[in-house]
């Protein structure tokens, strides 16, 4: 059993299981960080951008001039954002057999993998996964390709090159893969290869390997995998959490009994606690609005913001904000909020039970009846015209590269009556602004990551008690900034096993049985002897039939009656040999006892060495050994075949035959 | 006894023997006892019994007839062993073999009924109260009680066993009386057989293997010791400690909590505590031996005890410091370089710090225990008089905050116990809230200048970190307060201090975002926090500029119309606190239309009127009174009116308290008008305002409408409103009437409507109008009422008529004889 780890990415991952006779695909997530090095995308013209002073290298070269640009210090591409693909030279991506995709995080990579590798299986996901990941897609290619970049830089991604700039261009990993954004095209060829499941269903593949999601308690649909055949199991936990959020509840029992369990997506931010954040969250809010000024919320169309809105429902007539206006601005905005009411079995108990009563389950609906809460697809059109301030805006894209939230960076910056709140964990928020430097907005970072959190982690591992663990190497030490918090890493016994991108781990664990089913007719044939109380053996001569891995002991064939014997038989037409069988053993030799019956048997100076395996029994005077093993016992004396059969009898006596 | 409970007596005694007649009120057979308990400690019980036979037959049928309920059972065995507290009356039971049939082996302990907890209970408390002459010992020895009170001290119920244990205890004292502890001291000592067999049963439980056995055994002589301070005590203990002290050298210490139960009784007591024996010697023992956890709760006790040997005092006081210093130990030590020397002045001895550093480490349960323990115990002794003369101030500060900081993740630890002890400690709550606590107590002591800016600095941080949870938060601002006005104090002024005024700028915008937080608890009880700083500093320059320069008055003010009514009561208590020094937001101009702010005093009285729960209303009235005392601005522009108005609202209120506030409120309002009682040794301050006339001051009190309000309340069904109204009638009355020369002007006012309004409100029919209150028919009316009456009758808790013991006889018969007729009916 092996996996193919083809990112580095702990909360992006995407691995590949090879797993009896299937290639299982766990996750396709799309690290988006590289965009970073990226200039932001303007929606509307920005003089400030388009008048960054070139880069050059230092030798004065000036070929780069028109792709790199300088910002307050730092050296950005002046190109399309590419983004950073999982690895895909590691394994050969066709051989893929299916795809399981846990949250709708996890699956941006998803396009690049089946459409461009020879891909031909299937994906299965949940339905919110499918939907609300189609709307992240959407949302994605719309807001790259509504601003179109002649230029797509790629001189600088030359190795000879990249060496020479400053960091982090320098630092940048696998420059070469990057790719631009797919189209809406690709996507919806992508997207159609899913096949929708639902909680606890069990899918069976090739008849080898059965896979079931189940609940993770991340997000709308978001599950976790269990993969197990007779007599295996492994886990794929990615992405859950154990707040009392939203989605439904994760389902911890059935991970119970794992062989191997694969742990990725905890919190990216281990010390905040998502209350204490929406807490820090709301009360910036408040006295940025208090004090005149505009909030800017950077967030994806769907996830946390749902939560962030519920809260701020409850929250905005206690801070006398109830006139405040807040706008939601994506291209899927409105799909968002309306998808988000009709998921009623992915949703929490409490909000399943609103569905009869009957209210929407969640309560932005009513945000938007009283006009509180408004949503656009742009800036532009009947935004414009209805715009007012102070107020709230929710736009993506978190990575400030792309998507509307650009030109609120534009309009808002200069002013230090105004907050950028950063609530998505997924990109560093100093990063993200540094093409924006020198800012006078005020930016708070309040991550709301509801993802486990190690403490959860160690209290789960507890209680499912896998075997073995496999997690990303970031897990199995504290995090780089604060290197003396050891209980900011997964601690179980024994050691997890680690991996890094690019690297593929042999599972520490051997596959040792496999189901065979027997023709009743055969078993009809078979006559038992009870050797110990409970346990009766039969020999079995049968003919092994495996076909979908599906095995079956089916009767011998007759053997015909040998006709016109001188006819040569073909090799082919060979039945099996029903020869008269040796009487077969069974039971344990105990080696004092044994000792005692040589002893008796004349045998002197018997000298016992432990070894690993068993014992050997010396027979100094003899010149013999006695080799006596668990499930082999070997008598090796020179060429003294009377004294090898007295012995042999001596070791039989000691064993059972039937 | 009074001689109609004797006439009903019999009837009651009837119906309690009737087993028809099921009694199914407990609590009426306790009160009964009771009663008898109090008649026969101010009568003789013989002729009690003489004058009531009822009584004796009462507790004979309970013998004869075995179908009696439990109840009835165990009541008899109670009420028998309360009649045989006298000697002549024991005798008199005895005469007739009452007694030992009662609680010999042939009486109840042969019964169904013995199954009954309850019944077993009675027994041993009919024998505690019974346990009181020289008689009672003879008896129990004879009746053979004893091996029964010996298996009772493990009954499977805790109140049976638990009452057994004090009886013994009881009957050890009793047979020990007055004995000389050098006879008893001598090896073949003349023990009386009444407690030889007791100190026999407890030595033989000592030596048990079994713990439960060796408990009871500790925790009778506990209660013995703590109980008895006699100089025979001594001897027991020299007879028994042998056997104790074995328990000690057992790994682990059984029962250990009961043996240190049993070592702090013993070392209060004057007995153990003044001579020569070997307690204190047993007691350093005990702290040695005993786990961390388990010695805790000694060492404090030692530490609270008034006489102790100053080596002791220093062991234990060692021993609540070691968690600490561990602590302190962890944070400092270089990696590779394992240390037993403290950081100077929290341990300057080697103790057993590996020991310490092993239970710190061992789980997140065990460290959080130890350490929460050993802060609560520091916290308990620092403000002790008799506290350890050494306190050392410098490095449990120095601990406390480095605790502060293992709970935060910020200590940057560089030995490995201490990754392990921030791994166990970080972002717990417990320590976090124990630790806040201390560090808070720790305030009234001084500290280095460096020591108090780590204070603030880490209480800086807890308060500025979203992780803080609501409680820990709360604690936070709690221990700041403190150390604020401490270190205020130690400047020499009552303005902020020296490096206070700096830590105020870092405050104040921590404390708006606070106010701001979603979780009601937070901004509860940062108003809170606000309302207490402003209250020590409102008059300090420093203090007023950095608050005034904040938006936090604003802030406050806004949660005047919070959702949650604890947060509205708190922002009431706030603002009243902030308007009294003229800290509150001036009402915004013309540059934030629509939201036209009415005045402070306009809010209070709208939420007074208007909002649906008590508190914020009450809130506002204890404002409303704290503004009148100080003679606030606000209130003065139309006080007549304004308190018109309040009156109005108050006497309708629905919730008690506020009438009570209102009454208090009309109290302050009264005595104002009133002015300064004339006193003979009163200074005559040259510049007083002549005292206005009675009349006046009765057309005022009309015309706010607090005479009204008064009135009203005097009938109040709730009685502490009634007797805060009769207080204030009372004062009036005393104030006007005498010299008003009201009295007797035109033949008499007309008080008849007004008279009538009030008999209706007293019926219950507040509906009806009281008719004008002119100055004349108040003073008659005062006049008429009889207030000192009332006074008395609310002076007496509301169920003084129900708990005679007439009405508890009455009561009984009522209910039993109720019953009897559903019984009829049904035929």
């Amino acid at each position: 059993m092996k996996l193919y780890c083809l990112s580095g990415h702990p909360t992006l991952p995407c691995n590949v299981l090879k797993f009896k006779s299937t290639t299982i695909m766990l996750d396709c997530g799309l690290d988006m960080t590289s965009t970073l090095n990226f200039l932001p995308l303007p929606l509307v013209q920005s003089p400030r951008l388009s008048n960054l002073p070139s880069w050059s290298l230092k030798d004065g070269n000036a070929f780069l001039d028109k792709e790199l640009k300088e910002c307050s210090g730092h050296v950005f591409v002046d190109s399309v954002p590419e983004f950073c693909l999982p690895e895909t030279e590691l394994i050969d991506l066709s051989t893929v057999d299916v795809i399981l995709i846990s949250n709708y995080h996890c699956m941006m990579a998803l396009p690049y993998i089946t459409e461009h590798t020879g891909f031909t299986g299937t994906v299965y996901a949940t339905e919110p996964t499918l939907q609300i990941g189609r709307l992240l897609m959407e949302e994605l290619v719309n807001f790259i390709e509504r601003v179109p970049k002649a230029q797509s830089a790629s001189f600088w991604k030359n190795k000879d090159v990249q060496r020479l700039l400053p960091s982090p261009l320098k630092d940048a990993v696998e420059v070469s893969t990057w790719r631009r954004c797919y189209s809406m095209q690709e996507v919806n060829s992508a997207l159609s290869k899913i096949q929708l499941v639902g909680y606890s269903q069990k899918i069976e593949l090739f008849g080898a390997v059965q896979v079931t999601p189940l609940s993770s308690g991340y997000a709308l649909g978001s599950s976790n995998w269990v993969i197990q055949s007779h007599y295996e199991k492994v886990s794929y936990v990615s992405g859950s959490s154990l707040l009392t959020t939203h989605p439904q509840p994760m389902d911890q029992a059935s991970l119970k009994n794992s062989d191997v369990l694969i742990l990725t997506g905890l919190t990216q931010i281990p010390t905040a606690n998502p209350d204490g954040m929406v807490g820090e969250f709301c009360s910036n809010l408040a006295l940025t609005v208090r004090n005149g000024g505009n909030v800017l919320v950077p967030c994806y169309p769907s996830g946390v913001i749902y939560d962030l809105l519920e809260c701020l429902y409850q929250y905005i007539d206690s801070a006398g904000l109830s006139n405040v206006p807040f706008y939601f601005i994506s291209p899927v905005a409105n799909s968002s909020l309306e998808f988000s009411q009709i998921f009623a079995e992915w949703l929490c108990h409490n909000k399943q039970t609103k569905v009869y009563l009957p209210e929407p389950p969640f309560p932005h609906a009513e945000l938007i009846q009283t006009n509180k809460l408004k949503h656009y697809p742009s800036i532009h059109g009947d935004f414009s015209n209805d715009f007012r301030q102070p107020c709230v805006v929710f736009t993506g894209h978190p990575s400030l590269r792309f998507g509307d939230v650009v030109h609120f960076l534009e309009l808002w910056g200069k002013s230090s009556l105004n907050t950028v709140i950063f609530t998505e964990p997924d990109f560093s928020y100093l990063e993200a602004l540094a093409p924006y430097q020198p800012l006078a907005m005020k930016c708070i970072y309040c991550p709301i990551d509801t993802r486990l959190n190690f403490i959860q982690v160690s209290n789960l591992l507890k209680e499912v008690q896998p075997l073995h663990v496999v997690c990303p190497e970031q897990y199995t030490q504290p995090p780089p900034t604060q290197s003396h918090r050891m209980d900011l890493m997964i601690d179980c016994q024994p050691p997890a096993m680690s991996y890094h991108r690019a690297e593929v781990l042999a599972l520490p664990f051997k596959r040792r049985y496999e189901k065979i089913e027997i023709m009743p007719e055969l078993a009809d044939s078979l006559v038992p002897i009870e050797i110990k109380p409970g346990i009766s053996l039969a020999t079995v001569s049968a003919v092994l039939h495996t076909k979908d891995n599906k095995h079956v002991l089916q009767p011998p064939p007759r053997p015909t009656q040998p006709t016109s014997g001188k006819k040569r038989k073909r090799v082919s037409d060979d039945i099996p040999d029903c020869k008269v069988l040796k009487p077969l053993l069974s039971g344990s030799i105990p080696v004092e006892q044994f000792v005692q019956t040589l002893e008796k048997h004349g045998f002197s100076d018997i000298k016992v060495e432990d070894t690993a395996k068993g014992h050997i029994v010396l027979l100094q005077e003899a010149e013999t050994l006695i080799q006596i093993e668990e499930d082999s016992t070997h008598i090796i004396c020179d060429s003294d075949e009377m004294l090898r059969v007295r012995l042999r009898d001596l070791v039989l006596k000691f064993l059972q035959k039937f | 006894m009074d001689p109609e409970c004797s006439r009903l007596l019999p009837a009651l005694c009837a119906v309690l023997a009737d087993p028809r007649q099921l009694v199914t009120d407990d609590t009426c057979l306790e009160k009964l006892l009771d009663w008898f308990k109090t008649v026969t400690e101010a009568e003789s019980s013989l002729l009690l019994l003489e004058e009531n036979p009822c009584l004796v037959d009462l507790l004979s049928h309970a013998l004869k007839f075995q179908d009696v309920s439990s109840r009835i059972l165990s009541f008899s065995l109670r009420l028998a062993g309360i009649f045989a507290a006298q000697e002549n009356c024991f005798q008199y039971l005895q005469q007739g073999e009452l007694l030992l049939g009662l609680f010999g082996e042939a009486g109840p302990l042969g019964f169904p009924a013995w199954n009954v907890p309850s019944v077993r209970s009675g027994w041993i408390q009919g024998l505690c109260s019974l346990a009181q002459h020289p008689s009672a010992e003879q008896f129990l020895i004879e009746c053979g009680a004893m091996d029964t009170i010996f298996s009772l001290q493990g009954d499977s119920s805790l109140f049976v066993a638990s009452a057994a244990s004090q009886l013994l205890v009881q009957v050890l004292g009793l047979s020990l009386q007055g004995r000389a502890t050098l006879q008893l001291g001598l090896p073949d000592g003349d023990w009386p057989s009444c407690a030889q067999s007791i100190v026999g049963y407890l030595e033989e439980s000592l030596r048990s293997e079994a713990t439960p056995q060796v408990t009871q055994a500790l925790k009778v002589l506990t209660t013995m010791f703590g109980r008895c301070h006699q100089p025979w005590t001594e001897a027991l203990w020299m007879r028994l400690s042998p056997l104790v002290v074995c328990l000690l050298e057992k790994d682990p210490v059984p029962t250990a909590h009961s043996l240190v139960d049993l070592f702090l009784s013993m070392a209060r007591s004057p007995v153990f505590g003044s001579s020569d024996c070997d307690l204190w010697v047993t007691l350093a023992q005990t702290l040695s031996r005993l786990s961390p956890m388990q010695a805790g709760p000694l060492a404090l006790g030692i530490l609270k005890l008034h006489v102790c040997p100053q080596a002791l005092r220093t062991q234990a006081f060692d021993v609540l410091l070691l968690p600490l210093a561990c602590v302190l130990e962890a944070a400092a030590q270089p990696p590779g370089f394992r240390s037993c020397v403290y950081p100077p002045g929290l341990l300057d001895g080697t103790g057993s710090s590996l020991a310490m550093a092993d239970a710190l480490l061992a789980s997140t349960s065990s460290c959080a225990g130890l350490l929460c323990q050993s802060l609560a115990h520091l916290g308990e002794l620092q403000p002790l008089p008799h506290g350890p003369r050494l306190w050392p101030q410098a490095p449990l500060l120095k601990a406390t905050v480095t605790t502060l900081c293992f709970c935060s993740g910020s200590a940057v630890p560089v030995s490995s116990v201490g990754g392990r002890l921030c791994r166990i400690l970080a972002g717990c709550v417990r320590v976090q809230r124990a630790a806040l606590d201390f560090l808070g107590t720790l305030s009234q002591g001084t500290g280095p200048q460096e020591s108090v800016m780590q204070v603030f600095a880490i209480l800086l941080e807890y308060l500025r970190s979203p992780e803080s949870s609501p409680t820990v938060l709360k604690k936070a601002f709690q221990a700041t307060l403190r150390w604020l006005l401490s270190t205020s104090k130690v400047c020499g002024s009552n303005d902020p201090g020296c490096h206070t005024q700096p830590f105020l700028r870092e405050l104040f915008p921590v404390m708006q975002k606070r106010l701001c937080n979603p979780c009601w608890e937070v901004r509860d009880s940062a108003l809170e926090f606000l309302t207490h700083l402003t209250a020590h500093w409102e008059g300090q320059p420093g203090f007023r500029q950095a608050l005034l320069a904040s938006d936090m008055p604003e802030l406050a003010q806004q949660l005047l119309q919070d959702p949650e009514a604890y947060v509205r009561a708190s922002a009431v208590a706030a603002m009243g606190q902030l308007a009294s020094q003229g800290l509150h937001a001036t009402p915004t101009g013309p540059e934030h239309p629509g939201a036209q702010q009415k005045s402070l005093l306009q809010e209070l009285l709208h939420i007074l009127s208007t909002d649906s729960e008590g508190f914020p209303r009450r809130a506002v009235m204890q404002v409303f009174t704290r503004w009148l005392q100080d003679g606030h601005t606000a209130m003065a522009e139309d006080l007549e009116q304004f308190m018109a108005r309040v009156f109005q609202v108050v006497s309708r209120d629905l919730d008690w308290e506020v009438r009570v506030q209102g009454l208090e409120l009309a109290r302050v309002f009264l005595a104002q008008t009133l002015g300064p009682p004339d006193c003979p040794y009163a200074v005559a301050l040259p510049a007083a305002a002549p005292p206005i006339p009675p009349i006046e001051v009765l057309r005022t009190l009309g015309r706010v409408q607090l005479l009204e309000f008064a009135f009203r309340a005097l009938f109040d069904c709730d009685r502490p409103v009634a007797q805060k109204s009769c207080d204030l009638l009372l004062l009036l009355r005393a104030r006007t009437a005498p010299d008003s020369g009201l009295q007797g002007a035109g033949g008499g006012p007309d008080t008849a409507t007004v008279e009538a309004a009030l008999r209706a409100w007293q019926a219950g029919e507040q509906g009806q109008p009281l008719g004008e209150l002119v100055p004349e028919v108040v003073v008659a009316v005062l006049r008429a009422l009889d207030l000192e009456g009332l006074q008395a009758t609310l002076a007496q808790s509301s169920d003084h008529v129900e708990q005679s013991p007439r009405s508890l006889l009455q009561d009984m018969l009522a209910t039993v004889g109720a019953l009897g007729g559903h019984e009829a009916d049904c035929y």
